[in-house]
């Protein structure tokens, strides 16, 4: 196998699995608190409506040419990519809050135990819905990394294999747990994730623009080591500057 | 009509996100690669350095008005 088919699979893999912890605790806030049926039949119409949207979309997508393809997924995973790095630097250097599946798990079942009830079609309509936009809105992410990942290097299957790797961990995980994932390092390998998406942006952006990378594949080792390096090196300046703030801020 | 809007801007939150200057900073980024590979110059490197540029940018944007930041750890 391949270093990019590698790098492929393990994107696929580690996106996936931090979209889908989140989904999880989103069905197992509501779940816990209003039964399972409902959210569980939200969670199965929501993985049918992405599975439109890949069938969809997939084949919609071999239609372009391989240059105009990677442009245009380049130009995707470098929007979602950077998306991501940014926040998981913010994350890093303090900026913003860690992102805490505990947490999450109990503001979701609170606001589960105090919703109304109201039945619709033999349906807990709150759980159907919470569970539904949850797994629907997080998958729609999933769904978009593993097209843009899989088509631009003809590997749509590798892709798939990756994310269905993660499904199957995450749901075994979260019913053996039967609680939020916690202990899950979602910040770093959201970090990881945020990584390897902008590098495979960065590589593929610039092919299907016409460049040819000097060393070919091996590049995208490169890409991703210089990028951390880059990564690192913000996060330093950051968590700096704040605790320069943080004194000013103590002394007046 | 607000259906459209909220639509429209779920797509546009989903794909652009918190800074759209990272959007068009890419745009305008990979428009200039791929106009300097048609006039034959190979500038593989301008991309990277743009991602690296954008990043930074953006992130000077979002810590400059944190007046009151978080306890460091």
């Amino acid at each position: 196998m391949s270093t990019s088919a590698v790098l492929l699979v393990l994107g696929a893999f580690l996106a996936s699995a931090v979209e889908m912890v989140e989904a999880l605790t989103i069905v197992l806030g509501v779940g816990v608190v209003r039964g399972w049926r409902s959210p569980l039949i939200g969670v199965a119409a929501a993985t049918i409506a992405l599975a439109f949207l890949v069938v969809a979309l997939g084949p919609a997508l071999r239609v372009l040419p391989i240059e105009t393809l990677r442009l245009v997924v380049g130009a995707l995973l470098l929007v979602f990519g950077l998306q991501w790095l940014r926040k998981a630097i913010l994350r890093t250097s303090g900026y913003i809050a860690l992102h805490d599946e505990d947490e999450a798990f109990r503001r979701e079942r609170d606001q589960a135990a105090t919703a109304a009830s109201e039945l619709k079609a033999g349906l807990d309509w709150y759980a159907f819905t919470v569970a539904f936009k949850g797994v629907l809105l997080e998958g729609l992410e999933v769904v978009f990394i593993v097209i843009s990942f899989g088509s631009a290097q003809g590997r749509l299957a590798l892709a798939a294999a990756g994310a269905v790797a993660a499904l199957v961990l995450v749901t075994i995980a979260g019913v053996l747990v039967r609680g939020p994932l916690e202990r899950v390092p979602e910040n770093a390998i959201k970090f990881a994730v945020g990584l390897l998406l902008t590098s495979f942006g960065c590589f593929w952006g610039a092919e299907g623009a016409g460049i040819t990378w000097p060393g070919d594949e091996l590049s995208l080792l490169v890409l991703i080591g210089s990028l951390g390096l880059a990564s690192f090196v913000l996060v330093r300046l950051l968590r700096r500057q704040r605790l320069e703030l943080h004194i000013s801020g103590a002394n007046s | 009509m607000s259906y459209l809007r909220s639509f429209a801007g779920f797509w546009w939150n989903f794909v652009v996100g918190d800074d759209w200057r990272v959007a068009a900073g890419l745009a305008f980024a990979l428009g200039l690669t791929s106009l300097l590979a048609h006039k034959g110059v190979d500038a593989w490197w301008l991309l990277p350095l743009a991602v690296v540029v954008i990043l930074a940018g953006s992130l000077w944007r979002a810590t400059r008005g944190a007046v009151t930041p978080a306890r460091p750890r």
